[in-house]
């Protein structure tokens, strides 16, 4: 009687489970069969799997890198693009001319690019798209779109661009997302439905899970190899470690911990590819204020790291030393590891003839951030083996940090990747950015490589590192390694992560 | 019986209010502006103005707190800060995720604390019935992540039988669908099962001490018929009342064990809410569990008088 009695509650609970059957499927199409058994091997489906899920599909309206990482070159395209080493190649525009003034950029488009929703794409597009960044958009990168004066169609292919004042960074711009063409009818839902010109189009978000994309049979170029490509977001790293190893995904667009490398080399049916990115893991320190107002403070935290053991204690050897603000893809790159190299001897002194060998040090870390998780506490203990004192905490990440760090500049000395493009200006070009550096040869230099040649632009912006670097402004830790794992038949994976997108056109099976 | 439940209605809705200041007030505490979250790191003060005024973030806080009241009695939840999506059918979808996974879970739990509760009850005095409880203490121990952690790392990753991860609506794959909730239930329904076990163990013990059941078996009913007869309904009242609290706790259990397995849940709603400082989001999820949580020991302030008849007098012991 009684054990009846608990078969009819479970039997009721079963029943109830039942009723709640849709449950997460208020989405629109299916998600990808998590196993990956069925799609994987037939259908031409891949399953990329990633950590940071859009907060909305509308990078217009919403700042972030996971937007455009999804949609820039897979559904929005650009006039230019960067190629995998850092070249600035055609897309939209078939090619391009700058006057002699560098003031007026003439493209001439494509004729074969229609949208998605069957319009063509023109001149006009184009001039609309530049347009509307300036006066539609919300996100503080539209900035870089400032320096244009007027855009205009001269006809179906043929675009004009004046810019107020020479600018070679704002072609480069161009490659980002503030460079997607976008057309008049199409930006009506851009947060659910994006209409553009890429090989894919955006079929269906099973929100905190996954986004799913098809390829589009009316795409101008190359036509994709996968009929489907899934993101799924994973917020922690193991389960997305977990996925790769249990099948359900193709493969781990980013490796959150180097050392969890070891169980995919010894499993034997995977291929990892390792990178580069524009991630600068900068040690930044506040210039404004006690103790790193003082130069031979900075010099002597510069000297107290060892850069080589620190990114083989904390980053499993993985990466590259840079010794300043620029990674190794971008054309001024220099290695300027020269510049501070390891002395612990000479790094005491540095700090005894600073005098401020007394003022202990605030390192506001990015709480939930894995490099700066791991490689804050060796920083910590190699600066206080020169005889500084570290107070650490940790900050919330981006709330919270933001908020102390970036905007009130409350700290001493705090970490985080800068991986945002050519970003050596923004970071130390403007003295209200959070280092607070104040240079004004590093800022003359800056701008006159922004208007000068293509040549005058290397030099300058290499002397401007060059300085920024001697001046021990920040120090440059390394720079974040592009590590991917994979399924052995995938082929045509962007290897180095230095724009905005995750290319998809060249993704293959073998 | 009516002026108790009315008693009981009437103090489930002050804690609601009560608990919807809390919320709002702890909201204003964190640290983080959502504006500039939202607009990113190069955003100039003037921008970061205009969002907050769009958002409504500049008006007095009592102000802000009593719009959102109202929405929230009208049941409007409004729209995220972020996506600019409605918020409410995003939480009756998350919830969907959450509930299946909560009812998985409990009646996970309740398949193993109620016979093992009873036996390791009934076998005290013995060995097998001291292993018994000392086992549950363990499951006691281990926090539900971690039990998920270590299935994944042996059935998924190890031996390849079940998924590590991921959500299929039940209507799309059943099959797929309940070999993904299966590792997941686990982690959370055996840790709650072990802690109910223990309420149900100690529970019948005090109630085979007890006269009647005393007087049961001296007219000859063996232990196990004179409990099942007389005993059980006695000692399902305080167990009743733990399976509320644990209810609670399984919910904000499933936060964190909706991680480990990749289920796109109310928590993990909530976490995301919280990172990206959707205040709004963060908000009425949060309420929505208090909801929750107040309804499920409303319900159980009523089963008493269900089940305890000396509860349905006014006057009765409560």
């Amino acid at each position: 009687m009684t054990r009846s009695r608990w078969a009819v509650v479970a039997l009721t609970t079963g029943a109830l489970a039942l009723a709640g059957c849709n449950a997460g499927s208020s989405t629109t199409g299916t998600s990808a069969s998590p196993d990956g058994s069925a799609s994987a091997k037939t259908g031409g489906a891949i399953t990329i799997g990633l950590v940071a899920e859009p907060a909305s599909l509308d990078f217009t309206q919403a700042d972030g890198a996971a937007a455009p990482q999804l949609e820039l070159t897979n559904i929005y395209e650009t006039l230019v693009k960067l190629d995998n080493t850092g070249e600035i190649v055609p897309s939209l525009a078939k090619s391009w001319k700058v006057s002699d003034d560098k003031l007026t950029y003439t493209f001439t488009l494509v004729d074969n690019a229609t949208f998605t929703d069957g319009a063509k794409f023109t001149a006009k597009d184009a001039a609309f798209s530049i347009n509307r960044v300036k006066t539609g958009w919300v996100p503080s990168v539209k900035a870089a779109m400032d320096v244009v004066s007027d855009a205009k169609a001269v006809s179906d292919t043929e675009l004009q661009v004046t810019l107020s004042k020479p600018s070679n960074n704002w072609l480069y711009k161009m490659t980002t997302r503030i460079g997607a063409m976008m057309s008049e009818a199409g930006i009506a839902d851009l947060a659910n439905k994006p209409v553009g010109t890429g090989p894919y189009v955006f079929s269906s978000w099973n929100r905190g899970d996954s986004i799913e994309l098809k390829a589009n049979a009316s795409y101008w170029g190359k036509k994709p190899n996968f009929d489907t490509v899934t993101f799924k977001y994973f917020k922690d790293p193991t389960a997305l470690n977990n996925a790769l190893l249990t099948g359900a995904i193709n493969v781990v667009g980013t490796v959150q911990a180097p050392e969890s490398l070891g169980q995919f080399e010894s499993a034997g049916k995977y291929q990892i590819i390792e990178g580069t990115t524009n991630g600068e893991v900068l040690l930044s320190m506040n210039n404004s204020r006690a103790p790193f107002n003082n130069l031979k403070a900075r010099q002597a935290v510069r000297t107290a790291i060892d850069h080589k053991a620190l990114m083989d204690t904390c980053w499993a050897g993985k990466g590259a030393l840079i010794g300043s603000m620029v990674p190794p893809t971008d054309p001024w790159y220099e290695d300027r590891t020269g510049d501070y190299p390891f002395d612990l001897a000479k790094a005491k002194s540095l700090l005894q003839e600073s005098g401020m060998a007394g003022t202990p040090i605030q390192m506001k870390l990015p709480a939930n951030l894995p490099y700066a998780t791991a490689c804050g506490q060796v920083v910590k203990s190699m600066l206080e083996e020169a005889g500084f004192t570290v107070n650490l905490s940790q900050l919330e990440f981006p709330a919270a940090w933001l908020q102390t760090v970036f905007k009130d500049a409350d700290y001493d000395m705090s970490m985080v990747a800068h991986v945002e493009p050519r970003d050596l200006p923004a970071v130390f070009g403007n003295p209200k950015y959070y280092p607070r550096y104040d240079n004004a040869k590093v800022q003359e230099l800056i701008a006159a490589a922004d208007s000068g040649t293509a040549e005058e632009e290397v030099t300058k912006m290499k002397e401007a590192a060059k300085i920024i670097s001697e001046d021990a402004a920040g120090d440059f830790l390394f720079v974040l390694p592009n590590l991917m794992v994979a399924d052995k038949d995938i082929t045509g994976l962007p290897k180095n992560a230095i724009g905005e997108s995750f290319d998809l056109s060249q993704l293959g099976r073998s | 019986m009516l002026v108790r439940i009315l008693s009981r209605v009437s103090i489930f809705l002050a804690s609601l209010l009560a608990s919807s200041i809390l919320v709002f007030l702890v909201m204003t505490l964190l640290p983080g502006d959502p504006a500039r979250v939202a607009l990113g790191v190069n955003a100039s003060d003037e921008a970061v103005a205009t969002l907050r005024h769009t958002y409504g973030l500049d008006r007095a806080l009592p102000v802000q707190y009593l719009e959102w009241l109202k929405d929230l009695v009208t049941f409007d939840l409004g729209k995220s800060y972020i996506s600019g999506a409605l918020i409410a059918p995003q939480i009756a979808d998350r919830l969907q995720v959450t509930l299946l996974l909560v009812v998985v879970s409990m009646v996970i739990a309740l398949i193993v604390s109620l016979p093992l509760g009873t036996l390791s009850a009934v076998r005290h005095r013995h060995l097998d019935g001291v292993a018994l409880s000392a086992l549950s203490q363990v499951g006691v121990s281990v926090p539900a992540f971690l039990l998920g952690i270590l299935l994944i790392a042996l059935f998924a990753v190890t031996l390849g039988w079940l998924p590590a991860g991921g959500w299929t609506p039940p209507a799309q794959g059943p099959g797929l669908f309940a070999r993904q909730i299966l590792l997941p239930a686990l982690s959370l329904g055996v840790v709650q099962g072990a802690v109910v076990a223990r309420y149900v163990r100690s529970s019948v013990i005090d109630v085979m001490r007890e006269d009647y059941i005393r007087t049961a078996r001296a007219k000859g009913l063996r232990p196990m018929p004179a409990l099942i007869k007389h005993g059980l309904r006695n000692a399902s009242i305080p167990v009743v009342t733990v399976l509320a609290l644990q209810l609670a706790t399984l919910l904000i259990g499933a936060v964190v064990v909706e991680r480990v397995f990749v289920i796109p849940g109310l928590g993990s709603l909530l976490l995301d809410s919280v990172s990206n400082r959707d205040l709004l989001m963060v908000q009425d999820v949060v309420m929505v569990l208090v909801v929750a949580v107040l309804l499920v020991n409303l319900l159980v302030e009523v089963l008493y008088v269900v089940i305890d008849p000396r509860l349905r007098t006014v006057g009765g012991r409560s």
